[in-house]
């Protein structure tokens, strides 16, 4: 009797035609392909994207060149060579982030003791030029000045969490 | 104006037939092409949605919002034709070039013969079913060169198996239009279609159901196209019979063909089935209404749905093994063909169905 089921079904298409209806109905269900450009998946504070470095509201460098963030880094991104600067604390006189190198583990973030270097949320940069892979403490703290407000509300969310 | 219908006036009525036909045969080539780009639109869209994403929305005519993807073929095609086209250094460099048009010319020729409207066609022959088959089955000449002149073992596997496949199917295809034949008595597309004359359940596909599915499948393994795409099972084979080929080439060996034979099967499946351009309202609404009546309207319509099949099955189902497209089209698919055609025999001797006097 079995045979005869499986006989039928097979010659009346009937599983394909099952797997068709359900190909059928997805043709018809909302697409969850978000539109790139026009529409963004939502993103956490904790996002972990372009680098930058902070500084004090009264315009101080916040790195003090522990170089704990270029131990901790994992991918060897991070270089750091420091001296005494003009008002006798110590600063970095190089602090550069190899883009290519870095694999984004946010390590150097955690490790800093005085929010430092901080991934931001920007995903979408690019280089024209060989030799633009490298973060140089100037853009550094370029993008750092420029998204502050961004990067200080990031800090604030996520600070209940710590 | 009048200058050129009195130099139209003066030629003598052979030149004027040959380019009447000329500029027909343009027009339906043109219209063929046309169809094939927005059909590979068609194509990406439905299983697009299939699969629950938005297929091309990008490029749109005039920067239109809601025709948004629509130019998608173009850019293709512009894409395609300014590509270089590779020869590889071991491949037979005549015969590689050659294969793509061994392809591309069949498919577009069987053209000739189908009738598009009550009125209209090309070449109305008596034979026109049997040029159809014989044009079909050229087609794999170009695919099995298009694989041995790369001189690649991808591209020569593709072809072999595309050969077989083909062999096997083409069988199986031509025990369907045999029982289409017995029913029509004519190997004339027109005829065929006028046979079915007087709604739904006078046309074939009603008596002779198996013969349309067997039809309708070998034709999905005639194309290539998928579960059946084994030619070019691009997860062990790379692409099949067209790995080496790029640009303008690939775009004549490979989608052209592909599309215009989905066409071409869709159209016969209208015509020998589905009533061809034969309204499915007649006798069931005012015979003056231009529903009732029969036009190259219904034919596109039955055609668009056809190819809509083709391009759902292929969102559906997986790809055949090798061995299991073997075993359907020889084992299931020949045998089934022959019994519906005794079954067949039999409904004419009896004079029962459409044979009924």
């Amino acid at each position: 009797m079995s045979n005869v089921r499986s006989l039928f079904k097979t010659f009346f298409l009937t599983e394909l035609l099952v797997g068709m209806s359900v190909t059928l109905r997805q043709m018809f269900a909302r697409k969850i392909t978000i539109r790139y450009p026009e529409e963004k998946a939502p993103q956490s504070p904790r996002f972990r994207g372009l680098h930058a470095l902070r500084r004090y509201p009264n315009g101080q460098e916040r790195c003090i060149a522990c170089k704990l963030c270029e131990a901790v880094c994992p991918a060897l991104a991070i270089t750091i060579d420091s001296d005494v600067s003009e008002d006798g604390t110590r600063r970095t006189t190089r602090y550069d982030i190899d883009l290519f190198k870095c694999i984004y583990c946010g390590f150097c973030e955690e490790a800093c003791p005085v929010d430092a270097i901080v991934e931001t949320r920007i995903h979408e940069y690019h280089m024209e030029n060989r030799g633009e892979n490298i973060m140089t403490k100037d853009k550094l703290l370029a993008i750092g000045e420029r998204y502050e407000a961004m990067i200080a509300a990031d800090k604030a969310a996520d600070a209940r969490y710590r | 104006m009048d200058n050129l219908l009195s130099l139209w006036n003066g030629l003598t009525p052979e030149l004027q037939s040959v380019i009447v036909t000329t500029l027909q045969i343009v027009g339906v080539m043109l219209a063929v092409v046309i169809c094939v780009a927005f059909l590979t639109l068609a194509e990406r869209k439905v299983i697009g949605f299939m699969q629950l994403r938005h297929g091309p929305n990008r490029i749109a005519i005039f920067g239109l919002p809601f025709l948004r993807g629509v130019a998608q073929p173009f850019a293709d095609v512009i894409k395609l034709l300014l590509k270089e086209v590779l020869v590889p250094s071991a491949a037979d460099k005549k015969l590689f070039m050659l294969a793509p048009l061994i392809v591309l010319v069949p498919a577009l020729a069987a053209w000739a013969v189908i009738p598009f409207s009550p009125e209209f066609v090309l070449a109305d022959i008596n034979a026109g079913l049997l040029y159809v088959l014989a044009l079909t089955s050229l087609g794999v000449y170009g695919v099995i060169l298009a694989g041995w002149a790369a001189n690649s073992k991808y591209a020569f596997l593709g072809a072999m198996r595309s050969a077989a496949q083909m062999v096997a199917y083409e069988i199986a295809m031509g025990f369907a239009l045999v029982g289409v034949l017995m029913a029509a008595g004519s190997l004339n597309l027109g005829d065929i279609v006028r046979s079915q004359e007087g709604g739904p359940l006078a046309w074939h596909w009603f008596w002779l159901f198996p013969l349309f599915v067997v039809y309708f499948i070998s034709g999905v393994a005639e194309t290539n196209r998928a579960p059946f795409d084994v030619a070019e099972g691009e997860s062990e084979i790379v692409a099949g019979f067209h790995v080496e080929y790029s640009g303008a080439a690939f775009a004549t060996l490979f989608a052209l063909p592909e599309y215009a034979n989905m066409m071409l099967v869709a159209t016969l499946a209208a015509l020998m089935f589905l009533g061809g351009w034969l309204s499915p309202l007649q006798g069931y609404v005012p015979d003056e209404w231009f529903l009732a009546q029969s036009s190259f309207f219904w034919l596109f319509l039955k055609v668009g749905l056809l190819l809509f099949v083709f391009l759902w099955i292929r969102a559906t189902f997986p790809r055949y093994r090798y061995d299991q497209i073997m075993r359907l089209g020889w084992k299931v698919l020949i045998p089934v063909t022959l019994v519906w055609i005794a079954v067949e025999g039999v409904m004419v001797w009896l004079k029962i169905g459409p044979w009924a006097p």
